[in-house]
This record gives C-alpha cells, sequence and structure tokens, in this order.
C-alpha cells in the first residue's frame, strides 16, 4: 500500500468523484442524453481515453476487477497502460477475461462474450455528438435534442445510400435509445450495435475533451438508424478467425508480409484466446503456440 | 376561398434600444395572397419579415397564424418548439443568399428530402422519387440530384432553395429578395417560376423586395415602408400607377427607365 500513499484511492479527489457519480446518475435517469460535467486534467493526453478514466475512476471501488480492452485487444499500449494506472492507484485486481471482470473500460469495441447483470461497461468516447458533422453549431444541436429534431440524422443516412448504394457508415453508427434520445455509440464497429439492445449491463460513456458522460441503463432499447427500404444490416465476414475458426465476431485484417499476404484474426483478443485453449484451431494457428499474433496499435483514439 | 385570412398582425413594432426596427405595423394576408414589402435599405423590410416568421422576437405587437385546423394561434405565445414544427412544415423561407438556406455540402437530393425526414418519413424510395419531382418542377435535371449545391449557379441554387422550402406543401412562405443578386434573363426565368408555383400551390406568400419590377409581377398587394413605418399599402397596380404618399411617388419616378 506505500506507493499508493500519495494518492487519493483510484487518483481523483473524492469532491471529483462525486461531481461525477452525479453527471453518471443524471446520465442514467436520462438515457442517451449527454451531461456536461467538469472533466478534468488527467495524467494522459485527451484522446487516449481522459473521460472513461474519469468515469471508471469514479465508480471503482477496492473489491472491483476490472479489465480494459482497446479496439477489442488488452495487450496494446492504451489497455495495458490505464490497467496498470488502476493497479498502481487503486490497487484493484485487474484481468483480462471479459467473465470475471465487474468494470470493463473500452476503447471502440464490445467484447464477444455476452455481458451479464451487474457488469459496467465504460466507453471512451472521442466525439460524443452525433449530429457534430451535419451541425458544427453546439448551441443548435443541444435545441435539436432538447425538441427531438432528428431529421438531420436521416440525412447524413440518405447520402451515404446516394453516393455508396448503401448506408456507408460502418462505425459511429448512430442509434436512438429508449425511443428518444440519439446518440453516438463512440466509434464502435456497428457489428456491435446490436449487443447494446437490451444489454442486462449497465453501459457509461465518458468524453474528455468534450465533457460529456452519457448512459445506457440495463435492459434499455438502443434502436440503430436506419430507414424502411434500406434496414440497418452489420458487416459481415466471408472466412472465419485464422487462429481460433470463430464465425459471427468481429475479425481484424492482419497484414503478413509485404507480398500480399494478410489474415483476418478476432479483435476481442480474450475470446480469441479462449477459443484456442478451448481446441479451437483456424487454418492459421501455430501447431503449440501461447502467443497472439496481433501486432501492437499504437496510434491515439481519434 | 375561405373568408378568414391567414395571417393577422396587428401594431407590430420592434425597437434596437432606441432604434426603430418597424414601426406599427398591421395588415391581414389572405390565402393564395401574395404581398410584396418594398422599401429602400434600412426601411424595415427585413426585420418586417423576420419578425413575422418568428425569427426575430418583436418589442410590441401581435400576430396569429391561421393553423391547419382552423384556429388562430398567436405566434409570439407558441413554444419554441411549435414555432420550428410551424416552420420546417406549414412555412417556408427563402433566403437572398442561397447559402444561408441551404445545406452546401450535402447533395441536392439530401436537400429537398430534409424537410421530409424531419417530419418523420423514413423511406428511401419514396423521399428520392419526391426529391426528383421537385427538382424537375424547378427545372433542375434529373442527373443533379447528387451533386452538391456548391456546384450550382445562383440561378439553380436559389431554384434548389424554393423547392426544399415546397416539399412540404407549406401554406405560407417569406421570401426575402429572392432574385437578388441574379442577372436578369435568370431573374425573369425564377419570377417565371415563382408565379407559375404560386398561382398552381395556391400559396400565400410575403415578398420583401427593393425591386418594384418584381413585386409588379409577383404581387397582388404592397405595403411601401420608409423608416420602419408603412407609408402607403394597397393593390399593387393601384401604388405603383398611382402612388399617393410623397415617398412613394420618388419610388416610382426613380425607376430607371431603358
Amino acid at each position: 500500500m506505500t506507493d499508493i500513499a500519495t494518492y487519493n484511492f483510484a487518483y481523483l479527489d473524492e469532491q471529483t468523484k462525486r461531481m461525477i457519480r452525479r453527471a453518471i446518475l443524471k446520465g442514467i435517469a436520462i438515457p442517451g442524453y449527454q451531461v456536461p460535467f467538469a472533466s478534468r486534467e488527467m495524467p494522459m493526453p485527451y484522446g487516449w481515453g481522459t473521460g472513461g478514466v474519469q468515469v471508471t475512476a469514479s465508480i471503482i471501488g477496492p473489491d472491483d476487477v476490472l479489465k480494459v480492452i482497446d479496439q477489442g485487444a488488452d495487450d496494446t499500449t492504451n489497455a495495458v497502460s490505464i490497467r496498470a494506472f488502476f493497479k498502481k492507484v487503486a490497487n484493484v485486481a485487474v484481468t483480462t477475461e471479459t467473465a470475471k471482470a465487474s468494470i470493463i473500460q473500452t476503447r471502440h469495441r464490445i467484447p464477444e462474450h455476452p455481458l451479464s447483470a451487474g457488469q459496467i461497461l465504460v466507453y471512451q468516447v472521442p466525439i460524443p455528438e452525433p449530429l457534430r458533422f451535419l451541425e458544427p453549431r453546439e448551441t443548435e444541436t443541444r435545441k435539436m435534442h432538447a425538441l427531438e429534431e432528428y431529421g438531420l440524422m436521416h440525412v447524413k443516412l440518405y447520402e451515404d445510400i446516394a453516393k455508396h448504394g448503401r448506408i456507408a457508415t460502418t462505425y459511429a453508427y448512430p442509434v436512438k435509445v429508449e425511443g428518444r434520445y440519439v446518440m453516438d455509440p463512440s466509434p464502435t464497429p456497428k457489428f456491435d450495435n446490436p449487443k447494446m439492445h437490451r444489454s442486462p449491463a449497465l453501459q457509461l460513456f465518458g468524453a474528455g475533451r468534450e465533457k460529456r458522460i452519457y448512459a445506457v441503463p440495463p435492459f434499455t432499447d438502443v434502436v440503430s438508424l436506419d430507414f424502411e427500404d434500406h434496414p440497418f444490416e452489420v458487416q459481415t465476414f466471408d472466412q472465419p478467425c485464422a487462429l481460433c475458426a470463430a464465425e459471427n465476431v468481429y475479425l481484424d485484417e492482419v497484414i503478413l508480409d509485404d507480398h500480399g499476404g494478410h489474415m483476418f484474426v478476432c479483435s476481442d483478443t480474450d475470446h480469441c484466446e479462449k477459443r484456442r485453449a478451448d481446441g479451437h484451431r483456424g487454418h492459421l494457428a501455430p501447431e503449440t503456440s501461447e502467443t497472439h499474433s496481433t501486432p501492437e496499435k499504437l496510434e491515439p483514439a481519434q | 376561398m375561405t373568408d378568414e385570412p391567414l395571417l393577422r398582425v396587428s401594431a407590430l413594432s420592434k425597437f434596437y434600444g432606441s432604434r426603430v426596427g418597424c414601426e406599427n405595423v398591421t395588415f391581414d394576408l389572405w390565402p393564395g395572397e401574395v404581398l410584396a414589402v418594398v422599401g429602400e435599405s434600412g426601411s424595415g423590410k427585413t426585420t418586417l419579415l423576420n419578425c413575422l416568421s418568428t425569427r426575430l422576437l418583436p418589442s410590441s405587437g401581435t400576430a396569429s397564424y391561421r393553423m391547419r385546423d382552423g384556429q388562430f394561434r398567436e405566434l409570439y405565445r407558441m413554444s419554441e418548439a411549435e414555432r420550428r414544427f410551424l416552420m420546417r412544415t406549414d412555412w417556408g423561407f427563402v433566403h437572398q443568399n442561397p447559402a444561408d438556406g441551404l445545406r452546401m455540402t450535402v447533395s441536392a437530393g439530401a436537400n429537398v428530402g430534409e424537410r421530409l425526414m424531419a417530419v418523420g418519413d423514413r423511406h428511401y424510395g419514396k423521399i428520392r422519387a419526391t426529391a426528383v419531382d421537385w427538382l424537375s418542377r424547378v427545372e433542375i435535371d434529373e442527373d443533379r440530384i447528387d451533386d452538391e449545391p456548391r456546384a450550382f449557379s445562383g440561378g439553380m441554387r436559389q431554384r434548389l432553395q424554393i423547392a426544399r422550402n415546397l416539399v412540404t406543401g407549406p401554406r405560407l412562405v417569406f421570401m426575402d429578395e429572392p432574385t437578388g443578386g441574379l442577372d436578369v434573363s435568370v431573374q425573369a426565368r425564377l419570377l417565371d417560376l415563382l408565379r407559375g408555383l404560386v398561382t398552381d400551390l395556391g400559396l400565400a406568400a410575403i415578398v420583401v423586395t427593393h425591386d418594384l419590377a418584381v413585386a409588379r409581377l409577383l404581387s397582388q398587394r404592397m405595403m411601401v415602408m420608409k423608416d420602419g413605418r408603412v407609408v402607403e399599402s394597397g393593390l399593387t397596380d393601384r401604388v405603383l400607377d398611382d402612388p399617393r404618399a410623397p415617398y412613394t411617388q420618388l419610388l416610382v419616378s426613380s425607376i430607371l427607365q431603358v
């Protein structure tokens, strides 16, 4: 315990945590509504998950078990650093196993393993405002949310179909929460959108630079926007994971050499490792290897 | 025709501090009627238009509008949500500069379709078919539907703006210098188009212009404003052929004869 004596538990001071918890409670009370909060400077740059870290810091307790993923992977810089941060400042247990975690902080993925009641998913959000690129004025977008004027969101989807013949938005796909607020699910692939619908886990969203917190309580309707004649659909993949042969999961493309060689592997490393431990083998899986071959992703969040 | 006006304006005034924007304006607008508001720059035409379209709140006075259910509602007592709903369904507003009334970064089709989507239309095929229909009605080729208005000429942009406003079948359209900044041949075609649409759809319109020829062509009735006050009003032909107020006489005699 000596090395955390210089920090308050979970880094933030108690008043700040109370302020953030109030924002979270308000967010839960109004699903999908962006609650402004007094975002603090964190010991990391904006874009690396300052919002998610503040939300996690204010809800974490000594008995929590924390998992952190970055685009599905437990072993990338962002995930490793945030996990180490909370291990140091809150002395909590950490895990990479989805089922064992009580809090999962995520950047841009929802784990493949179904979440259960009592778990909390904390999203790192770069731009919380789904209307931002259509209407640059914050005063106007807040008014549009207040008056439920969401025609503009469909203008974007219309443009997609007119230009590409289908809805080409593949991530940060807008959703309507509990029939009221249109929400940006953070830049998760739209593949993950159906997992948000009536999820038993609590979902919290923190945007540090933009100073907004919003939430989706358990068992809340989350519906992806679409047109009657162009319904919402998720990405599909032609082949299963090259390492664990999983189907119906979200895959990353990994470049193998500079001659065009590539493979598709699970983006969720924990899910992939579990399956291989259970004896599933993809066509490129090494016979006796424990290492996961996803390369480290070093780029910051947008 | 109905025997009740569409819009009743009574003693409307707008002051900017101690300066007068417009003062004590009273008139009725009837369904299907086009009213021109003329006057020189700074005479309060645009202030009046912005007050009527609830883009500005007046300092005093009232304006009531007959809703589709036949009930009169006082505009300045409606909630913002109701006013904005009125603005995008039953009303239109054609800006002098099309860039103010269009979304310049989305395609022409989406510009026309936006109001439909705002009122809950969720069928891409139908929205697009309506957009094609309206583009042809304002003489824009169907193959330009996926182009952004940035790629359009000034006259096309103005016609696109008109299509975007009329797609929900409004009953009242506000126009602020709709032909301003266009060259004369383009102006003539636009006026021709507007006249046809207004007659076909039975639109009521309030047109603000400093161009007496535009007022003559489009409107049945006109109001002449000077220094924020209405100095003369009446049937357009009467006012232009037999101006009574000294200022109107000056205005009419100032038209350049070619």
